[in-house]
C-alpha cells in the first residue's frame, strides 16, 4: 500500500507542478501585458528535451544528473499530502529525514554540473550553494521553533496538530520567514542569482542539452513539489487531498506573482537581506515560542 | 526522403511545439528580436524562447552580416549544439552578402558553411516577418523538412572544404580533455 502512495505522490508532483510551471507562464505573459504560451506548454518542452540526442561530458556527469533525479524522486517520495490518509510512510515522514534526502539531490547536481567543466556552470553552482545558506539559517531556526513548539518533527503529526489553527496564524512571523525562504528554494526572482541567464548563461545547466536537460527538469518538478510541499504541510494545516491541492496553488501563484515584478539581487546583497530582517524575525519568533507568546 | 517512424513524427509533432533558440548577435538583425521577445509581438506564445548557451538551444538565428572572424565562431556554436537542429538565415546578408557582398572581410553565402532550413528576406526584416518564419520553420519541422543537420552529417566533407576555403583552418580546441 505504501508503494501505491508513493508512486500515486510521483504522478501529482509530475503533472501538478509542470501544468503549474505552464500556468506561471501564462501569469508571468499575462502581466506583461502578452498572451502566453498555453498552460501544457512545459509538457511539450519536457518531452522534446527528452528526444533529442544529447553529449555527454564524462561520467561524473552523468552520474550527477542520476543522483540529483534519484535524490529528488526519493524526497518527493515521503512528502505527506495533507493527511495521514496520503502520507506513504508514516514511520519516516520526519522533518530531518526530508532535509537530509534533499540535500542528495542538490549536491548531486553540483557535482554533475561541476563535472562538465564549465566555468559558468562552477559558478553557477558555488552561487546556488551560498543562496543555500542563506535562505537555510532563517528556515531551519524557524523551523526548529516549530519542532520545539509541537515536540514533534513528524510532518503527518505536525499537520494533524494544527487542528486547532494553522501554523501561520499561530506563529505569523514563523510564517512569513518560512515564505521568503520559499522563494529562495523555488529560485524565484528576487533570488534567482544561480540561473541568471543574462549573465552566467543559465549557471549550471550550461553544458546540458537534450536528455540531460530534461532529466533536471523532472529533478527540478520534484524539487518544487517537496518545497512547496513542506510548506503548505507545516504552516497551512492540513486537511482533505483537494484542499492540499488549493493550498498548492494558491502558494504557487503567490509566489510566481510576487517573482514576476521584481528585479533579481546580487549575490551579495541576497545573503545581506537573508541574514539581516529574516533571520531577526526567525529568532525573534524562536523567542515568542521559548516565551509562549504564540496566538 | 526516408520514411520518419510513428515515433518520430511524435518527437518532430514535439520540437515543432517547443523551439528555444539562440540568437547569435552578429549583424544588425539582432535590433529586430526585442520587440519580436516582448509584448508586443510575444514569440512566447508559439512555444519559441530564448535560451542562454547553445547546448540547450534548438535553432541557431545568424542576424545579419557574417564576417569571417566571426563565422568561426559560428560553425564551434553550431557543432556544439545538439540533434536535431535548425538554423535560420536573417536577412538578406545571410543570402547574397546583401549591401556587404563587394567586402573583403565578409562571406556572402552562409549556406555553403552550416545549413540553413529556413532564410528570411528583408533588410532587415520586420518582427512579422519573423514570426512568419517561425511559423514556416515549425510546419517544416512538423513534416520532417526541416533536415539542415542530416544534411549536414551526410556532406560533412564538402561543408568542411568550404570553411577550410574561407578560413584557413578549423579546429575546435577542446581545452578540458585535452
Amino acid at each position: 500500500m505504501a508503494a501505491y502512495k508513493a508512486l500515486f505522490n510521483l504522478v501529482v508532483a509530475f503533472f501538478l507542478v509542470l501544468s503549474l510551471e505552464g500556468i506561471a507562464r501564462k501569469i508571468m505573459a499575462r502581466i506583461q501585458r502578452r498572451i502566453g504560451p498555453p498552460w501544457y506548454q512545459n509538457f511539450i518542452d519536457l518531452f522534446k528535451a527528452l528526444s533529442k540526442h544529447p553529449f555527454s561530458n564524462g561520467w561524473i556527469f552523468d552520474f550527477g544528473v542520476l543522483m540529483a533525479l534519484g535524490g529528488a524522486l526519493a524526497t518527493a517520495m515521503i512528502i505527506p499530502m495533507g493527511s495521514i490518509t496520503w502520507t506513504p510512510f508514516p514511520n519516516s515522514d520526519n522533518f530531518f529525514v526530508i532535509m537530509y534526502l534533499f540535500a542528495v539531490g542538490a549536491l548531486g547536481m553540483a557535482m554533475g554540473m561541476v563535472g562538465s567543466g564549465n566555468p559558468w556552470a562552477s559558478i553557477g553552482v558555488s552561487r546556488a550553494l551560498t543562496q543555500m545558506l542563506g535562505y537555510e539559517l532563517p528556515y531551519l531556526i524557524v523551523m526548529s521553533s516549530v519542532i520545539f513548539f509541537y515536540k514533534t518533527a513528524s510532518i503527518h503529526k505536525l499537520i494533524e496538530l494544527q487542528r486547532g489553527g494553522w501554523n501561520l496564524l499561530v506563529m505569523p512571523l514563523g510564517g512569513i520567514v518560512a515564505f521568503i525562504s520559499l522563494m529562495g528554494m523555488l529560485g524565484k526572482k528576487p533570488f534567482d542569482i544561480m540561473i541568471a541567464p543574462a549573465e552566467i548563461a543559465s549557471g549550471p545547466m550550461v553544458e546540458l542539452s537534450g536528455k540531460y536537460m530534461g532529466l533536471l527538469h523532472i529533478m527540478h518538478v520534484f524539487s518544487v513539489f517537496v518545497e512547496i510541499s513542506l510548506f503548505v504541510d507545516v504552516f497551512l494545516g492540513g486537511g482533505s487531498f483537494g484542499w492540499y491541492l488549493v493550498k498548492f496553488v494558491v502558494v504557487w501563484v503567490l509566489a510566481v506573482m510576487i517573482s514576476s515584478v521584481l528585479p533579481r539581487f546580487r549575490i551579495e546583497q541576497m545573503l545581506k537581506f537573508y541574514w539581516g530582517v529574516p533571520l531577526g524575525l526567525a529568532f525573534l519568533n524562536a523567542l515568542f515560542v521559548l516565551l509562549g507568546w504564540t496566538l | 526522403m526516408k520514411e520518419r517512424t510513428i515515433w518520430e513524427q511524435i518527437a518532430d509533432s514535439f520540437r515543432s511545439r517547443s523551439i528555444w533558440m539562440l540568437h547569435y548577435c552578429t549583424g544588425c538583425g539582432a535590433m529586430e528580436l526585442p520587440p519580436t521577445m516582448t509584448s508586443r509581438f510575444d514569440m512566447e506564445r508559439f512555444g519559441v524562447a530564448p535560451m542562454a548557451t547553445p547546448r540547450q538551444a534548438d535553432i541557431l538565428l545568424i542576424t545579419g552580416y557574417l564576417n569571417t572572424k566571426t563565422l568561426r565562431r559560428v560553425i564551434y556554436t553550431y557543432e556544439q549544439m545538439a540533434d536535431p537542429k535548425y538554423v535560420i538565415g536573417f536577412g538578406s546578408c545571410t543570402i547574397n552578402g546583401g549591401i556587404y557582398f563587394d567586402s573583403y572581410s565578409t562571406i556572402n553565402r552562409l549556406d555553403y558553411y552550416v545549413p540553413v532550413d529556413v532564410y528570411i528576406a528583408g533588410c532587415m526584416p520586420r518582427p512579422e516577418a519573423i514570426l512568419e518564419a517561425f511559423n514556416y520553420l515549425m510546419e517544416k519541422i512538423r513534416k520532417g523538412e526541416a533536415d539542415g543537420w542530416k544534411r549536414y552529417r551526410e556532406n560533412y566533407e564538402w561543408y568542411k572544404q568550404n570553411q577550410i576555403r574561407s578560413l584557413g583552418e578549423v579546429y575546435v580546441h577542446d581545452e578540458f580533455h585535452e
